[in-house]
């Protein structure tokens, strides 16, 4: 019994991604439709050389319908998965594994979600019948235990750990704001970050991601195939998925600074890529900024800084997008919103551009350019601190040695 | 001979409203003092169900000899109608299946009513009486200033009682003082002298009779209780009855409002609170007629006071000198439904499914939790595959209602739905184990902090297509308070 991956097995040679927005001029039926043209195109392929498709949706539709008939696909295999917010992720990690076995040449993963048509603040969503005694909190709520067990932990003061968290928003707006595809494309002063309303615990407005409408995909084959398609074409060197025991909520053990998700499938997902030092080896990382203190806990998760670290490497600047290892240098969900099904592909979109050089000079990251590195990461994690599921790929630009 | 009072156990809400408040806010003087308000999370049901908690808290050495095999609950403003709203305390307590549960309810006479059979229950085999009110008026109106919330229960028994009834009467009369249509918040009520002119003889006539049935002489009893919503008549009857006041129990409307259905409850809780062994206590309550009892306590009180005080249930009087008085009167009125308040942009929570309570029944209602019978892990909810041992359907069920427990952290919800926002979310630690996520309530959102002390209480978490929704919350043991500072005035008013 092993988790022995397929890295180098596949490869994505094209990708689309919308702008995420408030489309209220596209229904779902439009995204997908710009996502898949889009990915298309790149690929120089039509429609109908997909032999098959995963989408990923949370709650947008429901059944491969979702996306056959706004396609009007010609009677071919579409599978709707979802796995909150890592639900795009696993659209793309089930279409990897098809072509890898063999059973098809092409496949397209794609994800979308239209959140902004519910009129609500916040997400929501349609639930099982219940006995009604799930605890009512928000998500913000649920993400703000982190803030104080954190700070607690490790020595923190309050005003610092709010200055921590506010230089997480900041970066990554400030990374959003030269992205032609992010929501927010502003850059947020520390003091507007700073003072925002609060919403949960220590949270404020700016600490959570934005709501927006959004679509991306990816079409994937066999690495032998790749070049038909592309010169350049993206190597899946690892894609690692983990659903937790949700265990947190009941375990007094469980202190509320580390999401066990992540640890496991970031250790899942080096070992099948074989990296041993992810900050040094990783010119980039698209990491799930939720809520700001989930990507300072996801820096130590992921191993990008020593436990008990993260809060200084954060004020340090070690994770801008000039600095030592880029995170979310597209602005993350904090600038594109979180449109569940589409966000993780969104991800996987950026490490397209950046690690094969097609990023924008204005945005480009040194660590690519310069440095030389070749390895993106991609994370996503859906539920709630103690009882989440965790998504962790390593993409690269070139096929390992 | 019916049975006799061997456990009893009161409730008034953390909540109080400073009639000032209601004076500052419509212009109008409305007196002082303060009365119980009862939490928006909190309803008739809610109320009875931490009065009943409490009188049966002390019971633990009795091996359950003291089990209620009947549970009568009354209230005037029930939670549902054409479902029983004693079922739900049943379930509440963890009581057997066994245990019948039915609802008196109606008018405060029918209060009297369940104390009574219980009493009449109770000489062949326990049975438990729980009365609750929960009285709104109308903005500005005399019954939203003068009355108040809250509940008492008495476990009734044929042996071991802490006070004996020795005799018992009762007067009934058709007349019209105080009406409700169902539906109303508001009572209404006659022309008060003339309620007087009618309670006052039927009042004389219950006590003579109950005193000539107890065959005691009138000036042997130590402690009289007269209560009854027509607070006119209440006076003339202490007057009538009281003699020179001394006996008189004190009077707390002042301090928590008359609580109508629950008033001779929890005053009779006071008294016994305060009573020796062997002494006489005369409960006269007016309500459509008059009833009254003549209760002699016994050398068990003392063990019962006793029990009490071990298994931390608080007095009437430590009730009454607590509770937070700053509660503003818009959010009294928000809670009450009288004031329409935007709700968030939020969808409106779901309705919960009934056969998904029905199976979860021990845990939604009971708070009964499952313990590992391999590696001793304790589950919040049950579950029946062990998270630390992995060991699957080896568990046993634990009640954790009454096991206090401790903040590990916390956040506040300015998001989350809620009839009083902001929602207090906390991550309880238990004492002997186990660990729960769940709403705080009676709590300041600017004191909770990790460490604080929590006990559990039985909440209307929400109403959802007319289905409430119960569910436990954590409350702060050491209520951040401040203590009210009218006092309590001596006899009668």
């Amino acid at each position: 019994m092993a988790s022995r991956g397929i890295r180098d097995r596949v490869a994505i040679v094209g990708m689309g991604c919308t702008p995420f927005a408030e489309h209220w001029d596209k229904g779902t039926d439009d995204l997908l439709t710009d996502a898949a043209k889009e990915a298309t195109a790149s690929a120089g392929i039509p429609l109908s050389d997909i032999d098959a498709f995963w989408l990923g949706t949370m709650a947008s539709g429901l059944s491969g319908i979702t996306l056959s008939g706004p396609l009007k696909l010609d009677y071919k295999p579409v599978t709707r998965v979802e796995n909150f917010c890592a639900t795009g992720s696993e659209a793309f990690r089930n279409a990897c594994y098809a072509v890898a076995s063999g059973a098809y040449d092409v496949a397209m993963a794609i994800g979308v979600e239209k959140l902004k048509d519910s009129g609500y603040s916040g997400l929501t969503g349609t639930r099982p019948v219940t006995d009604g005694t799930d605890p009512q909190l928000t998500a913000p709520a649920s993400f703000s235990f982190l803030a104080p067990a954190y700070a607690n932990k490790y020595g923190v003061d309050t005003d610092e750990m709010k200055d921590v968290l506010t230089r997480i928003a900041w970066k990554n707006h400030r990374n959003g704001a030269v992205n032609p595809r992010a929501q927010f494309r502003k850059e947020v002063s520390l003091e507007t970050i700073k003072n925002s309303p609060l919403v949960a615990g220590q949270l404020g407005v700016f600490d959570c991601s934005g709501v927006s409408d959004g679509s991306a995909a990816a079409i994937i084959c066999r690495v032998e195939d790749a070049h038909r398609y592309t010169d350049n074409p993206l190597y899946v060197k690892a894609l690692s998925f983990v659903a937790g025991p949700a265990a947190g909520p009941i375990d007094p053990s469980y202190d509320y600074t580390s999401f066990v998700e992540v640890v496991r499938s970031a250790e899942d997902a080096y070992a099948q890529a074989g990296i041993v030092d992810p900050r040094a080896e990783l010119a980039m990382a698209e990491v799930h900024d939720c809520f700001t203190p989930t990507e300072l806990v996801l820096m130590e998760d992921l191993g990008f800084a020593e436990r008990g670290t993260a809060w200084k490497e954060v004020l340090a600047g070690t994770f801008d997008r000039d600095g030592e290892l880029p995170v979310n240098p597209d602005g993350g969900l904090k600038s594109f919103g979180h449109p569940i099904g589409a966000s993780g592909l969104r991800m996987l979109f950026e490490c397209w551009l950046q690690l094969r050089g097609q990023a924008p000079p204005e945005r480009q990251i040194a660590t690519v350019t310069e440095g030389g590195r070749k390895l993106g990461l991609t994370h996503n994690l859906g539920g709630a601190p103690g009882e989440c599921v965790s998504f962790v790929s390593v993409v690269g630009s070139e096929p390992s040695a | 001979m019916p049975a006799g009072i061997v456990a009893w156990g009161t409730y008034l809400p953390y909540w109080r409203l400073d009639r000032k408040a209601i004076g500052l806010t419509l212009g109008s003087p409305a007196g002082r003092g303060t009365r119980t308000v009862a939490s928006y999370d909190q309803d008739t049901t809610t109320l009875g169900v931490e009065a009943a908690r409490r009188a049966l808290a002390g019971l633990g050495g009795a091996d359950g000899r003291l089990t209620p095999q009947s549970l009568l609950f009354s209230t005037p403003d029930p939670a549902y109608a054409d479902k029983t709203n004693a079922t739900t305390i049943h379930a509440a307590l963890g009581l057997p299946q066994a245990t019948s549960a039915y609802d008196f309810n109606g008018s405060a006479r029918s209060a009297w009513g369940a104390l009574h059979a219980a009493g009449v229950l109770g000489a062949a085999q326990p049975s438990l009486a729980v009365i609750a009110d929960l009285r709104t008026g109308l903005a500005g109106g005399a019954e939203e200033r003068e009355s108040g919330d809250g509940a008492a229960a008495f476990l009734m028994a044929g042996d071991g009682a802490a006070a004996e009834i020795i005799g018992h009467a009762s007067s009934s009369a058709e007349f019209l003082d105080r009406w409700r249509v169902p539906g109303d918040t508001d009572s209404r009520q006659w022309e008060e002298r003339f309620g007087e002119g009618v309670y006052v003889p039927l009042a004389e006539a219950a006590f003579t009779d109950a005193v000539k049935a107890a065959g005691i002489p009138v000036d042997a009893i130590d402690h009289l209780v007269v209560s009854g919503l027509h607070a006119r008549a209440v006076k003339a009857v202490k007057l009538a009855l009281g003699g020179d006041g001394a006996k008189l129990a004190p009077d707390l409307t002042l301090l928590i409002g008359n609580l109508g259905a629950a008033q001779f409850g929890v005053a009779l809780a006071d008294v016994l609170e305060r009573a020796e062994p062997g002494q006489i206590i005369a409960v006269v309550s007016l309500a459509d007629g008059a009833d009254a009892a003549i209760l002699r306590t016994t050398d068990a009180l003392t063990t019962a006071q006793a029990a009490q005080r071990a298994a931390a249930a608080p007095t009437v009087s430590e009730q009454v000198a607590e509770g937070r008085t700053d509660l503003p009167y818009a959010t009294f009125l928000t809670w009450r439904g009288q004031l329409r308040r935007e709700p968030p942009r939020r969808p409106d929570p779901d309705r919960p499914g009934a056969p998904a309570m029905h199976r979860s029944d021990a845990w939604k209602y009971g708070f009964s939790a499952s313990r590992c019978l391999v590696c001793g892990f304790r589950h919040l909810p049950p579950t029946r595959v062990c998270v630390e041992c992995k060991s699957i359907d080896q568990m046993e069920p634990e009640r954790i209602a009454d096991i206090q427990g401790t903040v590990a952290t916390f956040t506040i919800d300015r998001l989350a739905f809620s009839l009083s926002p902001p929602v207090i979310g906390v991550i309880v630690d238990f004492d002997g184990g186990g660990r729960f996520r769940c709403e705080a309530t009676d709590a300041d959102p600017a004191k909770v902090q990790i460490g604080m002390r929590v006990a559990m209480t039985f909440r209307r978490v929400y109403t959802a297509d007319g289905v409430h929704n119960y569910f436990w919350k954590a409350r702060p043991i050491t209520a951040d308070v401040n203590t009210t500072e009218v006092h309590t005035t001596e006899g009668s008013n």
